[in-house]
């Protein structure tokens, strides 16, 4: 059951790389935005697969709540804004 | 028992999100990418979660998992949507497979 979750850790680490070549690549602003939007969910995915690993989720689950809530904020913030203003 | 579910909710979790990473990586344009992104990747992060959650048992714990599974679950699409709104206002063409 340990391998299946260091399995899974290493899979979803390597998925971040995947959406790190779209922020660094991305021809558009949206293009980032949406990668940025990608990694943000698996560093949460991340977190609550550490914790498992280490049998201390219920010190990494808060921790991955508030990454939760304020991600989905900064997306939201920032889309807003190119909504508004334009491409700058 | 337990862990036949745990495996196999997780294995589903991360097959859909590698086919999500695929689509993000070759898809070509934000438009497809962005429902690349919203659909397979939400789903595939509520299994991963949910396996995660049933490993836990009934406790504190697998509640907390399951309200981050809620949280991401129903934000995800949101922010999707508000990128897509905001991309398609500011004046991105979608792409066609013909040329203009």
């Amino acid at each position: 059951m340990r391998g299946f979750f260091f399995f899974t850790f290493v899979v979803v680490a390597a998925l971040a790389l995947v959406y790190l070549y779209r922020v660094v690549r991305g021809p558009t602003m949206f293009d980032r935005l949406l990668g940025l939007n990608g990694i943000s969910n698996k560093a949460v995915l991340l977190l609550v697969v550490i914790g498992t690993l280490y049998d201390r989720l219920d010190m990494f689950v808060d921790i991955s709540v508030g990454y939760t809530l304020l991600n989905m904020v900064g997306a939201l913030a920032v889309a807003k804004y190119l909504e508004l203003k334009g491409l700058p | 028992m337990t862990s036949v579910i745990v495996i196999g909710l997780i294995a589903a979790g991360l097959t859909l999100l590698t086919i999500a990473a695929v689509g993000v990586l070759r898809f070509p344009d934000f438009y497809t990418r962005s429902h690349a992104l919203g659909l397979a990747d939400t789903l595939g992060i509520g299994f991963v979660l949910a396996g995660l959650a049933v490993y836990q048992g009934l406790t504190l714990t697998a509640v907390k998992t399951v309200l981050i599974l809620l949280f991401l679950y129903h934000l995800n699409p949101v922010i999707s949507h508000l990128t897509l709104r905001a991309a398609l206002r500011t004046g991105l063409r979608p792409w066609t497979r013909m040329p203009r």
